[in-house]
């Protein structure tokens, strides 16, 4: 397949030294942490975004804190290219690496550190998944807040990495607002600290920076996050309308109204039918567009929300109400919605776009969006965090049919620059990566883009780390 | 997820359902998380979504397996805890079945493996032979430590090491029916299996009792023998297939004789074998379409029992923590039935915390990969001590074996409790418990 987006060539001063570096990387990490044989680097030549691969030259997967920053020192010393990776659940390619570089897999450090209530904060290893904090401190009556739709399987590390949210981020805020402190290795192996268990820091907010960054300021190891007490009760409701338009500005009335429910979760009709074929969560199956609108707090408390909530629908025409009558219920209603991506894959192949915009624009995105789609003959299937006007277009395509694949990619593009002409931005939650790489001049000036790679280049002077995506390859300083 | 095969290619059958397969993965990763191997080794090539993708470029590349692919796919438990994770609906047995027939096909183990393997699938299946090989287990138990030692013969220590200490309690003899015929609820079968009756023949002795208890006619048909779920699983697919059409064979004709309303399995790594004949024998013209009754009447016994609507007892003060073999929840999507069972017939009932995550048992697995295994059984222990269980109960003979090996807290079948609770006696491990406490 012709590829429109570019990688960096590989540096052939890296590819010829290949074998010494493995020699030399086998004595920085134990034999099971490093993977070299040309069959078992294919897996890591992707992530969960499909439409470019590049197989890397070594994974290492470390340990210990010390052994990133051994392998950091070496590979800052000999300029080879190093791209970190969680789970490999990026959907812009962010953990895709190249021929020239070593993947950092977090992926052995997975425990969970320490629980500290007193100051409710977890400190953890980055590899640990998302959920698996939430179920630590569960039966606690805790949870960690942002829940992207991957949390099963995604990290904490490429959680920071991303700066990921998810559907109850409308309440709790994204990452970076339930981060408090981070390890991190620099690109020579210096061993930094960020933050701590306190709210703010003196000087430079670095982790602010450091939240987002896409493994170019360095290789987080562990992070401490805060802990947010569960609520009384909580309680998803599903509310059905005729059209996607009326959808959208029922969202906006509500939010608009001062009203702030945990979630506000919009599917249109393909893929409410995709959810359900997989969850089996009762969605309706006849109406065009459907809210998931979750509440939370005590009985009374839910109930006087949803009475304000409902009233705004009526006055959308809202078609259908179903409130959750169980725990069970509630479960599969959110499996359903935090499945939707996996679960297209039972129709086609897709990619996903990630484009935020403001609220009042959502209805008028949605249709263009349909447009675009439509021009280009592909499908199209909405399924987004409706409340911070996230979308998520899934652009169905064959895989297999080359022509198909490479429309689809100018289709989202197409999409993301209608998010940034509307007001919005072209990534909410999964990153730029490699997929939005190109599209960065849309959104910034040349000044804008210099000043950001100041940043990059003040931790990263010979830009090794993650090197192919963020910037624009032409530009660059 | 893109994939590259000729037409050429596709024409085999074999490689033409791979691809349909392998098209639905869109390599979102989930699978990754609930993957007992990856959870213990943190290695994507130890996950579904890295053992899909080895799969992948061995078939697409028309490539004999090699160590690495082996490696990564002999660690595979076929727990199957990835089909119930994964959204797109990637058949992920099926794949790895063919990828196993395919290794089985075109890669040599080294000397030891070969020897190791062929010894199981010529003892395991056949229950004069075990019951031999669990005699001479017992005399060759002292030689564990010094076998243990060696890596090659690490999987003879395991084999040692899960051998019953003592011989397995015999199973009093089943009550016959007292129901007139007419009022019968049904007429079953129940396999005889190989392994667990050479292991724990109470098992199928109180399912029987139970069931004629219910007024089930209930037949032993002769002549079934393994079901063919431990050479599938090393990939040795012609000798499976010969298990199944022998079985397909016995029912049949056990059928035409007098009819059946299911076939009733009380192990449930057979059941998810048994329910995938259909499929197993769908290229054989002579046997398809047998086999896919066959397949449509096999029912796990608490599947079956579930459609009894069998009374609701009062509350016993028994604990029971109840483990999901992964055949069960995974293989056949039986979840809730066995602990509403439980739960009617007056139990109060646990759930482990990662009761998704196998045992570590796996069919021949806890043989063939010791120390996974064994991390994978402490991990499993360690979840359902928490829960401080009088007694755990579950649905697969391997997982019995398993995590008795591990922890003094007894470990029954489930029908063995339901028996008790509907008027059979009390399974004789809780006695054995009663007794030792006195």
């Amino acid at each position: 397949m012709a590829e429109a987006i570019a990688f960096l060539p590989a540096r052939a001063s890296v590819l010829s030294q290949r074998d010494n570096i493995v020699t030399d990387l086998a004595r920085l990490v134990p034999a099971d942490c490093l993977i070299h044989e040309e069959r078992e680097l294919a897996p890591f030549e992707i992530d969960a975004f499909i439409s470019y691969r590049r197989v890397p030259l070594a994974v290492v997967l470390p340990r210990t804190t010390a052994q990133v920053a051994a392998v950091m020192k070496y590979c800052h010393r000999h300029a080879i290219p190093v791209v970190a990776r969680g789970a490999g659940t990026s959907l812009s390619g962010g953990a895709i690496p190249q021929e020239d570089a070593v993947v950092l897999g977090l992926s052995k450090m997975s425990r969970v550190l320490e629980v500290d209530y007193s100051n409710r904060t977890a400190t953890v290893q980055a590899g640990v998944t998302n959920l698996s904090i939430s179920e630590t401190v569960g039966i606690d009556g805790f949870f960690y807040a942002p829940d992207p739709s991957s949390q099963l399987a995604c990290t904490i590390g490429g959680n920071i990495g991303m700066n990921s949210g998810g559907a109850h981020c409308l309440k709790y805020g994204v990452t970076t607002n339930n981060l408090l402190g981070v390890r991190m290795v620099l690109v020579d192996g210096t061993v930094i600290e960020l933050g701590g268990k306190h709210l703010d820091a003196a000087g430079y907010d670095l982790l602010g920076l450091v939240c987002g960054s896409e493994g170019q300021l360095g290789i987080v190891t562990e992070a401490t996050v805060r802990l947010i007490a569960k609520p009384e009760g909580a309680r998803p409701v599903l509310f059905g309308f005729d059209s996607s338009e009326e959808a959208g500005a029922c969202v906006a009335d509500i939010i608009g109204s001062g009203i702030i429910p945990v979630a506000i979760e919009f599917m249109d009709k393909p893929a409410i039918e995709i959810c359900e074929a997989f969850a089996k969560a009762g969605y309706p199956l006849d109406v065009a567009a459907l809210l998931i609108v979750e509440v939370e707090g005590s009985e009374a408390e839910m109930d006087a929300t949803l009475k304000d909530i409902v009233e705004i629908a009526r006055r959308h025409q809202v078609k259908t109400v179903r409130e959750c009558q169980s725990a069970t219920e509630a479960a599969l209603i959110w499996k359903g919605r935090k499945s939707a991506f996996g679960a297209t894959g039972r129709i086609a192949d897709y990619i996903c776009m990630d484009g935020t915009v403001p609220l009042g624009k959502l209805s008028y995105v949605l249709e263009k969006t349909a447009e675009i789609v439509e021009r280009f003959g592909l499908r199209v299937a909405n399924v987004f965090h409706a409340g911070d006007g996230n979308m998520h277009p899934l652009i169905l395509f064959n895989a297999n049919d080359p022509e198909e694949a490479m429309k689809a990619e100018e289709a989202g593009n197409e999409i993301l620059k209608l998010c940034v002409d509307a007001g919005g931005c072209l990534t909410g939650e999964h990153g730029v990566g490699i997929e939005k790489r190109d599209l960065m001049r849309h959104q910034f000036t040349q000044p804008e883009l210099d000043q950001q790679m100041a940043i990059r280049s003040a931790f990263d002077e010979q830009w090794i780390l993650n090197p192919s995506k963020v910037f624009p390859l032409e530009g660059r300083r | 997820m893109q994939t590259s095969f000729t037409p050429e290619q596709l024409l085999d059958p074999h490689v033409a359902e791979s691809e349909k397969i392998l098209r639905r993965c869109v390599h979102c990763g989930f699978c990754t998380a609930t993957c007992p191997t990856y959870v213990t080794l943190g290695d994507e090539l130890d996950s579904p979504r890295g053992r899909i993708y080895l799969i992948k470029d061995m078939l697409e590349n028309d490539r004999a397996a090699d160590e690495q692919v082996v490696t990564h796919i002999d660690r595979c438990l076929s727990c199957l805890s990835c089909v119930t994770t994964c959204p797109s609906g990637v058949d992920y047995m099926h794949l790895v079945d063919h990828a196993r027939i395919h290794i089985e096909n075109t890669y040599r183990r080294p000397l030891a493996d070969r020897l190791i393997r062929s010894l199981l699938a010529a003892v395991l299946p056949y229950p004069a032979r075990f019951r031999t090989a669990l005699s001479l287990a017992r005399l060759g138990r002292p030689f564990g430590p010094l076998l243990k030692r060696i890596k090659p013969l690490r999987p003879l220590a395991a084999m040692l090491e899960l051998a019953p200490r003592a011989a397995p309690p015999a199973g009093s003899a089943p009550a016959i029916s007292q129901m007139p015929q007419a009022q019968r609820p049904g007429r079953v079968a129940i396999l005889s299996g190989c392994a667990q009756p050479v292991l724990d023949p109470g098992i199928n002795a109180a399912t029987h009792r139970l069931l004629s208890r219910l007024g089930v006619e209930v037949v032993s048909p002769q002549g079934e023998g393994c079901c063919g779920a431990l050479v599938h699983h090393m990939g040795r697919e012609e000798q499976a297939l010969d298990f199944a059409r022998t079985n397909v064979d016995v029912w049949i004709s056990e059928i035409e004789k007098g009819g059946l309303d299911a076939i009733i399995i009380t192990t449930s790594g057979c059941g998810t074998t048994i329910k995938d004949y259909g499929h197993m024998l769908r290229l054989d013209p002579a046997y398809a379409e047998k086999a896919a009754t066959v397949s449509a009447l096999a029912k796990d016994i608490t599947e079956y029992l579930f459609t009894l609507d069998l009374a609701k007892l009062e509350p016993k003060k028994l604990t029971v923590t109840y483990h999901s073999a992964c055949s069960m929840q995974h293989g056949q999507k039986i979840v809730a039935a066995p602990k509403q069972l439980l739960k009617a017939a007056g139990f109060t009932v646990r759930d482990p915390a990662e009761g998704h995550l196998c045992c570590g048992s796996a069919g021949t697995y806890n043989i063939l990969q010791p120390e996974i295994s064994g991390q994978l059984k402490a991990r499993k222990v360690r979840n359902i001590e928490a829960t401080k269980p009088d007694v755990i109960a579950t649905g697969n003979i391997g997982c019995i074996t398993q995590i008795a090996s591990g922890t003094a807290i007894p470990i029954v079948h489930t029908v063995e409790l339901l028996d008790w609770a509907y008027g059979g006696p009390k399974p004789a491990k809780l006695a054995r418990k009663a007794k030792a406490l006195v």
